[in-house]
């Protein structure tokens, strides 16, 4: 669709402040107030300002601003909405998230600039410029929004799509073949089991994809070393300097969540602390499986060590076993003298006692999980932010079809949702198309006069 | 001299001639044979889903097909009731003597219109401008356009075991040598198959071994116009089996006999309507395909046998038919058979149905690769509206896919083309829930109204119908109930749910439990007479979040329908189009933005160069 609603962030990602989530399209207004707690957009005046929230699936995103202008007096010609949100890519693509699960598309590069010279507004001698842009930005784009896709994922999408097909040909089958007696007629009764199982899985898919999670939930971080190297001065420096700390709640949630603390912006949730809090060996006491299943709950992982002494063969255990996690490694002790530990790479130097360079691994914290994407690609950022943005359009949408299966509506209302399910899914995959559809009514069935 | 000839007289060709008599164009009908106008070769059967749509969309617009099938019917049925409203179709069961002799009444009698009995040996064609025709006889025949609605005639061969003659459907003669004249011309044509059933004599059939499958005793109809539905006193039943094990061995043992699996037949044939023997090696894992037995007609002594279209010989014929439940001692009638025939690609086509090639020259049904009765009726009433509207110099008449299944079915095959008959299916509607059969008049009435295809006592009688839906929806939405227990009472005894706040009626109504119908008896001064309105208004409210969504989606594709695409566009001249894109569209040459979406290998960024291309074309 060319005259969609269009969504891209107007700033350049990065370490600016604010980033401003421009919104182009017949939707937009209503596209953002379902996402914005404050006044109702699709009422007030154009050229105004307002202070609200953006709120998705109960969460509390951001503090904004939006700015409301209305078609034609804006920079498409479109209804135009501007959302400033404070700084970072997370946000930012939170908000981008949210806005694709209510249907907007995800503007391709220089779109809002063409839609405006395409509209009238703006006139370009060199049209010809243009051109260049669009296709070979799209082309990129395109390459990059399906080869981001790692093969399991999209193993698990093409699974998930075979089976919304599945259940969207034995309906059509039904419906174009009334009569035809070698297959199921798909009730109500019938599709709410399978649609509870769809949705099930995409809830898990949603859950590991690790974006959005991190601001809503915080991080789960395990702090980890051999004893003696200062784990506990670390913790309790870090838990003294964060004077917001929640509680010490244990076991309330299925991971032992033993504290909470803010860092750098972000909320870290402290994992089997007893590990740390006790001097002892933690890989003796424990074992190395469990700590391998306290690891593989992480989020990050702060690898603690002493930096007064040379690595040993428990410290070397744990470097291995942490490798394929996010971790800061930090050289505890700094102010015992020169480091033996400086070959180790990206290794904070701190002294938990004296709290010297604690600062460094606040702002290591922050380019792990805030800056992590600017070292990546702009396009595959979005790329990523498109696919969860999508899932979370496929979810609502195989929400919608529950309830309309358990409101008694016809088969056939129902399958409008199940089908904007499988079409959001196969904007993902990049493969969606109706000759699929009738494609499978007619190898999977026997159909004919 | 005439001012458009219609070459054929089957369900294409009755609705394109009738469509411009009645617009006071002097039209001729050339048919191989009078009596066959309108014949249904094939199965006796009208509507169905999807298809029951086009009838109901064709009736809107002032064709024929529907009026005649509520005159003819031997059975007539709701499919779908319960699946939702988007998806209900009527289907009948036409008497296959009584429809087309019905039919030819009316085309003898409709003026402006002449009827000749005659083959067509080739087009008079001058500067790719069609002006008329010649007939075998030679004699020449002027006119300022043509339609050609050959059907399966064209080329046609019929196919029985190994062997093969060069004929119509029916034994008819076919039409020879106008598709060669055609590929001279620079229109390709490419061979089609289809296949119809054998025929049993209907007092040699064991009922008994048989599932009854009866009309729904409704009295529903095809017209918006009930005055042409003729009740009749019973309907007629249709049955319903299965093969056996038997008929799998027999069609097994003589697959190679089959023309299908002996290397005669050219033509592509449909997935929509495979013969049994496909069927069984497609299927190989099924141990039984159903099949129905449907009454032909009031005046013939045969039925029509469902599902079992084959090109075997006759004699296997015999002995597949005689293993079937009930019919081992049935006697074959008329004996099945494959009929190859040539088509065109309908991407050689506009969406009015004229030829890229030919100027003037417009092709409808069954010859622009599409299958059933349905089909082609559609197509020929809407070449026949643009064959009008040109002669007229009138605009081009073309249905948008969120207005009608017309719409996606032209747009389908002058877009997307075809590699095998094309069949109407809902799930080639992503509209589908706006174009349902109880609205098609809503949606196109204005149109049949402004071509002047429809009367003005029947549009008269559709304003009023609209007005009073309008009405009623505005009166639910600013009428209140309010919760009182006296109230809940009666909401309970009706059935429905107690409220607890003052309730608009609209809200009411929303409720899954409750209907339109018995939810009346609590408002007061209804001005709702016909159930037809009762039909919308439940409707309307009931799905009103649904048809909205799918309102906003239509109002994106018809922004993209409303750009058009300079027809002179010089593809070549778009250097940053994709290789595949551009082939395609210099050979579709799509006329909007929207129809340049839709074709296959055409991307988002080859339709955005597109759109820069012609606005930098605009700013010179």
């Amino acid at each position: 669709m060319i005259f969609d609603t269009i969504v891209g962030v107007s700033t350049a990602i990065g370490y600016s402040a604010i980033n401003v989530i421009r919104v182009s399209g017949i939707e937009a207004f209503e596209m953002v107030s379902s996402i914005f707690k404050g006044k109702d957009l699709t009422t007030v005046l154009t050229h105004t300002v307002h202070y609200g929230h953006i709120v998705f699936q109960d969460a509390i995103i951001d503090e904004v601003v939006v700015t409301v202008f209305k078609a034609p007096r804006s920079f498409t010609t479109e209804n135009v909405v501007e959302i400033s949100v404070h700084g970072g890519s997370y946000i930012a693509s939170l908000v981008l998230e949210a806005l694709i699960s209510k249907g907007a598309r995800l503007a391709e590069p220089g779109e809002f600039t063409r839609r405006a010279y395409l509209n009238g507004r703006i006139d370009l001698t060199q049209a010809e410029s243009i051109m260049d842009m669009i296709n070979a930005k799209t082309r990129l784009q395109l390459q990059l929004a399906t080869s981001s896709l790692s093969g399991d994922v999209r193993k698990r999408m093409e699974s998930l799509q075979t089976e919304l097909l599945d259940i969207i040909a034995i309906i059509e089958v039904n419906i174009d073949y009334p009569e035809y007696d070698d297959v199921v007629t798909m009730t109500n009764e019938l599709i709410i089991p399978k649609i509870k199982q769809l949705i099930q899985s995409i809830q898990t898919i949603l859950e590991k994809a690790d974006s959005g999670k991190v601001i809503r939930d915080g991080i789960k971080t395990v702090i980890v070393g051999k004893p003696n190297v200062g784990k506990s001065s670390l913790l309790n420096t870090l838990l003294n300097e964060d004077k917001a700390i929640v509680t010490d709640i244990s076991g309330t949630t299925r991971d032992l969540v033993e504290g909470e603390l803010r860092l750098g912006g972000l909320l870290l949730r402290l994992i089997d602390t007893a590990g740390v809090r006790e001097t002892e060996d933690i890989v003796e006491k424990i074992g190395i499986d469990k700590t391998k299943k306290a690891l593989e709950q992480a989020d990050l992982v702060i690898l603690v060590l002493d930096q007064s002494r040379e690595l040993s063969k428990e410290d070397e255990l744990l470097l291995t076993l942490t490798q394929e996690k996010k971790r800061i490694i930090v050289g505890n002790k700094a102010d015992l003298g020169p480091s033996h530990l400086s070959n180790i790479s990206s290794i904070i130097s701190l002294s938990a006692k004296t709290k010297q360079g604690m600062n460094a691994l606040e702002v290591a914290l922050q380019d792990l999980f805030i800056h992590a994407s600017m070292h990546e690609s702009t396009e595959v950022v979005l790329g990523n932010t498109r696919h969860i943005g999508k899932m979370q359009e496929t979810l609502q949408a195989l929400q919608d079809a529950l309830h309309a299966a358990q409101s008694h509506l016809p088969i056939d209302m129902v399958e409008i949702d199940v089908k904007n399910a499988w079409t959001a899914l196969g904007e993902i995959t990049g493969d969606v198309a109706t000759d699929q559809l009738i494609q499978s009514l007619f190898s999977k069935f026997c159909l004919g006069k | 001299m005439f001012q458009a000839i219609v070459i054929g007289g089957g369900h294409a060709g009755v609705e394109a001639a009738l469509s411009l008599a009645r617009r006071n164009l002097k039209t001729l009908l050339v048919t191989g044979n009078i009596k066959m106008i309108s014949a249904m070769s094939c199965n006796p059967s009208i509507g169905g889903p999807a298809k029951g749509i086009l009838v109901r969309e064709i009736d809107a617009l002032g064709g024929e097909m529907g009026k005649v099938t509520d005159q003819t019917f031997l059975q007539m049925k709701m499919l779908n009731y319960s699946k939702g409203p988007a998806v209900r179709a009527l289907r009948a069961q036409a008497d296959k003597i009584l429809y087309p002799r019905k039919m030819q009444e009316i085309l003898l009698s409709q003026a402006n219109l002449t009827i000749k009995e005659a083959y067509v040996s080739q087009l008079l064609i001058t500067d790719q401008l069609v002006s008329g025709i010649q007939l075998e006889s030679g004699e020449q025949i002027q006119a300022g356009c043509v339609i050609v609605t050959t059907g399966t005639y064209m080329e046609g061969a019929i196919l029985v075991g190994a062997t093969k003659t060069s004929s119509g459907p029916d034994k008819q003669k076919p039409s020879i040598g106008l598709s060669t004249q055609l590929r001279e011309l620079g229109i390709p044509t490419f061979r089609l198959k289809t296949g119809t059933p054998p025929r049993i004599k209907k007092d040699t059939i064991d009922y008994s071994k048989m599932e009854l499958a009866p009309g729904d005793g409704n009295k529903y109809h095809f017209s918006f116009d009930d005055s042409f539905f003729v009740p009749i006193e019973k309907e007629w039943p249709c049955y319903l089996i299965h093969t056996a094990e038997q008929t799998h061995k027999i069609i097994h043992a003589n697959l190679r006999k089959s023309a299908m699996y002996s290397g005669l037949v050219k033509g592509v044939g449909p997935r929509y309507c495979p013969s049994i023997e496909d069927k069984l090696v497609r299927f190989s894992d099924k141990e039984r395909h159903q099949l129905f037995i449907e009454p032909e007609s009031q005046f013939l002594d045969e039925v029509y046998l469902q599902g079992f279209s084959t090109s075997m010989p006759h004699d296997v014929q015999e002995e597949m038919v005689h293993s079937l439940p009930g019919l081992e001692h049935a006697v074959i009638a008329k004996y099945a058979y494959a009929i190859e025939y040539d088509a065109i690609h309908p991407t050689d086509l506009w969406p009015t149905l004229e030829s890229k090639r030919v100027k003037h020259l417009f092709f409808a049904g069954q010859v622009n690769g599409t299958s059933g009765y349905e089909e082609a009726a559609a197509q020929g009433l809407m070449a026949g509206i643009n064959a009008g509207n040109q002669l007229l110099q009138l605009e081009p008449f073309i249905l948008r896919r969120d207005e009608a299944y017309i719409g996606v079915l032209i747009d389908d095959l002058v877009t997307k083309g075809t590699e095998e008959p094309y069949r109407m299916l809902t799930s080639r509607a992503e509209f589908r829930l706006l174009l349902r059969h109880d609205n098609a008049d809503l949606r196109l009435s204005e149109y049949g109204h402004q071509l002047g295809l429809i009367s003005q006592q029947r549009y008269d009688y559709f304003t009023k119908k609209k007005v009073q839906i309008e009405q009623e929806i505005s009166r639910l939405r600013n009428h209140y109930l309010l919760p009182n227990p006296d109230t809940n009472k009666r909401l309970l005894q009706a059935g429905f749910g107690e409220i607890k706040d003052k309730t608009p009626y609209f809200d009411l109504l929303k409720r899954p439990e409750v209907e339109y119908i018995p939810m009346m008896s609590f408002l007061e001064d209804t001005t709702v007479t016909s159930l037809e309105v009762c039909e919308q208004v439940e409707i309307s409210v009931k799905y009103e979040g649904y048809i909205k969504k799918a309102l906003v989606e239509a109002q994106k594709s018809i922004k993209e329908e409303k750009i058009l695409i300079p027809v002179d566009i010089d593809y070549s001249q778009l250097k940053n189009l994709a290789l595949e894109a551009r082939s395609k569209l210099q050979k579709i040459r799509p006329l909007t933005i929207g129809q340049a979406s839709r074709i296959s290998g055409v991307n988002p960024s080859d339709v955005q160069t597109i759109l820069v291309y012609m606005r930098s074309i605009k700013a010179k």
